[in-house]
């Protein structure tokens, strides 16, 4: 096989012309340093947090944050009706998510990739077997088929992992599909095609770079979903259980205490939406940057 | 038109076979033997067991034992409930008006709000308020609805005391309900406040279950509506004097309305994903609640036919709203 390496000469400054456009977006900045914050607490929860997260401190029970009648610095955020400190369980729980947010979108983005890439080449009939399954997993409802896949394996924050992957992926594969339909014409992929490219080559190496920015953006909004859906499963008891201090199910935990201490309902919710908020914040920055078509001037 | 109904139609039965054959292979994929694991704690005598083997066709091949399912499913016959011995159908249409007339107030609130919301952004466009409310419209949509939930309840029912917090009506009124609409009965049942407290325990349901399509509809009413104002036709309805009203009311938005129905009509499962959410949280006794409850249960047949009976509502949905796109967008049609 005769192989020849074209070399185009590569733009310069690529990723500056890439930050350049991120940067226009105000929003996605500041989401890009929330959620550097965000991993930096999840690597170093063990250093940072101030207590052990599932340490149960028996005089502290139900204890206001600090700047309410009765708080402590030393809980600074309060503790919950075991008298762990949620603060200490709020930067643990950073792990739980990111762990969550990283195993999803690698599973979910892989599979959908490979699946979306061999139903762009593959002959008319193979294309429609796998998005008619695509088709399928899409009409249930995500959280309900999340939910009866994790019947069926049982509760833990590993099978909700898989379930959430299985659910995300068809929207990688209808993507990656619909990228490499619209560049498998393309003249330089007829060129490689006719230099004796072969379908590996032709599929990993010419096609996929060029389909890369959607499956990008998607992979940022498919991190902050899989994150809401831990937490939703986590929150109905079919995700991580207690007392890991994932921030789904520290809600679960402190539902019975919403009216009489709200402190140990408002923090996680805070912290799930703020982590969302800035990872969405940051795909829309990345859409921007990377899309030329939608970049609106 | 009818080539394309067709084609609609020939995407519609392979995946309608595939949901019925997951809804098939749930029971035969629990851990543990099928009839054990029906037979719960109390266990089962040999007898006993032979015969609901028998019954259930199990002890067929796995394709014949298909044919049977799909044969009784096509017949309506989706099982019976193991808690309640009645056919899991007969529960599934009595639970069923209560999430939808969930669904439709939701919807009717993210419409109301995010469709005036998403034309006054594009118009404003770049100015403080565009700004302000498509960040409001974000955090609407990162957010987790659970928690909004709480932290409603916590606010306006438990500190201002102004809802109920579960349930959807107050345990002082009793009528029937013939139609499972709880605002409609009640208006019917001519009692004094029921509708009112129908009503208010309607609220705070309405707004959690509303939030996200709200977002996604600003978001997207926004979008479109930036799409449309570059048009040249509405450069002419400026040159010719038309008041900002009529030009963004009457010419831009009936135009941007098209991809905005779209994402209305393909929300309905994200409203089934969020209703099981809602309803738990505020009791609410729709079909998101009865399936968890199953779950937890662990009564099969109930999760086995409401999985297949909400994918065919999705399903069914989906098909509508593809059809009536190709009726309004002829362009759709010839691909």
């Amino acid at each position: 096989m005769t192989e020849t390496t074209t070399n185009a000469p590569s733009r310069p400054g690529r990723l500056s012309e890439f930050w350049f456009y991120f940067r226009e977006n105000k929003g996605a900045v500041i989401g890009l340093y929330v959620f550097a914050v965000f991993v930096i607490l999840a690597i170093f929860a063990p250093l940072v947090a101030p207590h052990d997260p599932i340490m149960q401190y028996r005089d502290h029970l139900l204890q206001p944050p600090v700047w309410e009648d009765g708080g402590e610095w030393s809980f600074f955020l309060g503790t919950d009706a075991v008298g762990r400190d949620i603060l200490s369980r709020l930067i643990h729980g950073a792990r739980y998510s990111f762990y969550v947010g990283i195993i999803v979108v690698a599973i979910a983005a892989a599979g959908g990739i490979v699946l979306g890439l061999i139903s762009g080449f593959a002959p008319r009939w193979l294309d429609t077997i796998i998005m008619r399954i695509m088709d399928i997993i899409l009409a249930f409802p995500s959280l309900l088929l999340a939910l009866v896949l994790v019947a069926i394996l049982g509760p833990s924050l590993t099978n909700a992992m898989i379930a959430i992957a299985i659910v995300l992926q068809p929207h990688y594969v209808r993507l990656t599909r619909a990228s490499v339909m619209s560049e498998r014409t393309k003249d330089y992929v007829v060129s490689a095609r006719v230099a004796g490219a072969g379908i590996w080559r032709l599929m990993f190496i010419t096609v996929l770079p060029n389909c890369m920015p959607p499956i990008i953006v998607q992979a940022a909004l498919s991190f902050s979903s899989a994150i809401l859906d831990a937490a939703a499963l986590g929150f109905l008891g079919m995700g991580a259980q207690p007392p890991t201090p994932e921030w789904g199910t520290m809600l679960a935990e402190a539902r019975e205490f919403i009216l009489r201490a709200w402190w140990v309902v408002t923090f996680p919710g805070v912290a799930i939406l703020i982590t969302v908020l800035a990872i969405n914040l940051m795909g829309d920055g990345l859409r921007d940057a990377l899309d030329p078509k939608l970049k609106r001037s | 038109m009818l080539k394309f109904i067709l084609t609609r139609l020939a995407t519609f039965l392979p995946t309608f076979f595939g949901v019925t054959l997951i809804a098939f292979a749930f029971i035969r994929l629990l851990p543990g033997d099928p009839i054990i694991v029906m037979a719960g704690e109390r266990g089962v005598s040999p007898e006993r067991y032979q015969e609901l083997l028998h019954k259930f066709n199990f002890d067929k091949p796995i394709w014949e034992q298909y044919i049977y399912y799909l044969n009784s499913v096509l017949h309506g016959d989706l099982g019976d409930s193991f808690v309640t011995k009645k056919p899991v159908v007969e529960e599934f249409f009595a639970l069923f008006p209560a999430t939808l007339e969930l669904s439709i107030c939701a919807m009717i609130f993210a419409v109301v709000l995010g469709l005036p919301a998403g034309v006054i952004a594009a118009v404003n466009r770049g100015k403080i308020f565009d700004r302000t409310l498509m960040s409001a419209a974000l955090v609407g949509y990162s957010m987790p609805i659970f928690w909004w939930a709480l932290l409603l309840i916590i606010v306006v029912s438990g500190k201002l005391g102004l809802t109920p917090v579960s349930g959807r009506i107050s345990l002082m009124y009793y009528f029937k309900d013939p139609t499972g609409f709880m605002l409609w009965d009640s208006l019917a049942s001519g009692q004094k406040g029921a509708f009112a407290s129908a009503l208010q325990h309607l609220i705070l349901p309405t707004i959690v279950l509303g939030t996200i399509p709200l977002a996604v509809i600003a978001r997207q009413t926004r979008s479109a509506m930036l799409e449309v104002l570059g048009e040249d036709y509405i450069r002419t309805a400026r040159a010719k004097g038309l008041s900002p009203l009529r030009i963004n009311g009457l010419h831009a938005l009936r135009n941007a309305l098209i991809p905005v129905v779209t994402v209305v009509g393909l929300m309905v499962g994200t409203l089934l994903t969020g209703a099981i959410l809602t309803e738990t949280i505020f009791s609410w006794p729709g079909i998101g609640k009865w399936m968890l409850d199953s779950i937890f249960r662990r009564d099969y047949p109930v999760v086995q036919s409401g999985l297949l009976l909400i994918a065919l509502i999705v399903m069914a949905v989906n098909l509508t709203v593809d059809l009536l796109y190709g009726l309004i967008n002829p362009k759709i049609r010839k691909r």
